[in-house]
């Protein structure tokens, strides 16, 4: 856990955007102020302990009518290994057809996330 | 539902040639082709304002791109525009573009604001910007595009509240690649010529509740009427348009005659629709001005009052004002505005 006395975060679930302060009290527990929601609480403590992100890259395809295809962590993964992830991922490469959903990764670097594709990739015809 | 696509087609003309007999003229790969109808709804989309229309001067060197070039470049041909990028505008559009950029590898310099805030929303500021270490320079400008044949970096200067650049605060940041991201302008040119009125505030046509410009049994929808946050509210405004077309057909118009203008008033900078009848239900869009908190959202002709805890200009207003509040609408006008709590 990262040391703090006191943080302000922008919570970032919403379009609201809410300041929230987190505070360690005497005892080691967190104190989470400025939220509006209990989603903004949970997020907070997130935050300061384990912060997460939605990755979005892009994965090379063989075969295909474009050579790369859009993708994203189906949930959040670490804050910490995005660059290693995006870097992992510009390694490997699809053979097309690729559909919207299918599973590119299955275990993204340990954190038991999926990587889905967000966008169609057709096999590419001799025409094209 | 048996409704012909017509694919890779262009509409060179369209006329509302009668109260119930629209004609638009049309050229594709299969010829020209002229159809007649009694309604028709425009949902064209809007097209990204370019980096000539804000007055930034330089040359034409390789380098610059708006982000929706960018981002085709990237995400559907995955090539990188290139290593070291300025981003021109803080809208959320900039801002995913200066993640994206980031996270591909590439070294942001800057993301460069003229107004005194960002224009994104405050999530994207911390997921977008903080996260990666980005800077951002608010109250800021791109005067000036430096190099040649390729861009070598921009000219930027502080920005006095009329906009001018302060003297002795040019700076150069040195780059090989300009984002413009500068915002989205309604694509409505066929409805103005047309002769449909227009709201300067949108840049696009005047509405009423049931989303038909003053041309009747024209309709129109998503980004061509307003800029909008979310795709759901596209999609809700084209429903509203296609429910009203159903109407308007099958009744030989719409049931509403008499228009009442929706004011702008006290940091409201737009609101959509611009006219209503007082006889329904209204769905309204609108954008604050300027940032403010604790607020309320008043319609005082009508007793109408919502609060909100902050208002934001890239925070669009979304609300409904049920058809009771109308009985007390007296005069020709409604205002909306945003009074301090």
């Amino acid at each position: 856990m990262e040391k703090i006395e006191k943080r302000k975060i922008i919570c970032i679930i919403c379009p609201v955007g809410c300041e929230i302060i987190v505070e360690r009290s005497e005892n080691g527990s967190l104190k989470v102020s400025g939220n509006r929601c209990k989603r903004g609480e949970e997020y907070a403590i997130q935050e300061v302990t384990n912060p997460l992100r939605t990755l979005i890259t892009v994965v090379k395809v063989r075969g295909g009518h474009l050579p790369v295809v859009a993708v994203k962590t189906e949930k959040p993964i670490p804050k910490k290994l995005l660059m290693e992830a995006v870097r992992l991922l510009s390694e490997i490469e699809v053979e097309a057809p690729v559909r919207i959903g299918d599973v590119i990764v299955q275990d993204l670097l340990g954190t038991g996330v999926r990587v889905v594709a967000t966008n169609n990739i057709f096999k590419k015809t001799s025409s094209n | 539902m048996g409704v012909e696509v017509s694919k890779s087609t262009f509409v060179l003309e369209f006329a509302p040639y009668k109260y119930d007999e629209k004609i638009i003229k049309t050229v594709s790969p299969r010829g020209m082709v002229e159809y007649h109808a009694k309604t028709v709804i425009f949902a064209t989309g809007a097209r990204e304002r370019n980096w000539f229309e804000v007055n930034i001067v330089g040359y034409r060197p390789i380098g610059v791109y708006t982000a929706g070039q960018a981002q085709t470049m990237m995400d559907l041909y995955g090539v990188m525009p290139g290593k070291e990028i300025v981003i021109v505008g803080s809208g959320d559009v900039g801002l995913i573009m200066a993640r994206r950029f980031a996270l591909q590898g590439a070294n942001v310099k800057a993301v460069i604001e003229i107004l005194p805030y960002p224009g994104g929303l405050a999530r994207n500021i911390q997921q977008c910007l903080i996260d990666f270490n980005i800077p951002l320079y608010l109250s800021h400008k791109v005067v000036k595009i430096l190099g040649r044949s390729r861009v070598e970096g921009v000219l930027i200067t502080q920005v006095d509240d009329k906009f001018n650049s302060i003297p002795g605060t040019e700076k150069i940041i040195d780059c090989d690649t300009v984002i413009v991201s500068v915002g989205l302008i309604p694509r409505v040119e066929l409805l103005e010529r047309a002769g449909a009125h227009m709201d300067p505030s949108t840049r696009s046509v005047v509405v009423n509740e049931y989303l038909e410009t003053t041309l009747p049994g024209v309709f129109v929808a998503g980004n061509a009427l307003v800029i909008n946050d979310l795709v759901d509210y596209a999609a809700e405004q084209g429903e509203r348009a296609a429910t009203s077309a159903v109407e308007f057909i099958e009744n030989d118009g719409l049931p509403s005659l008499d228009w009442k203008n929706v004011v702008k008033g006290r940091n409201i900078r737009l609101v959509v629709p611009q006219l209503i009848s007082g006889e329904n239900e209204v769905l309204f869009y609108g954008r604050v001005a300027r940032p403010e908190e604790n607020v309320y959202l008043t319609a005082p002709e009508i007793n109408f009052k919502q609060y909100h805890i902050r208002v934001t200009p890239p925070h669009m207003l979304r609300f409904k004002i049920p058809r009771r509040y109308f009985n007390d609408l007296k005069g020709d006008k409604l205002t909306l505005m945003i009074e301090p709590k």
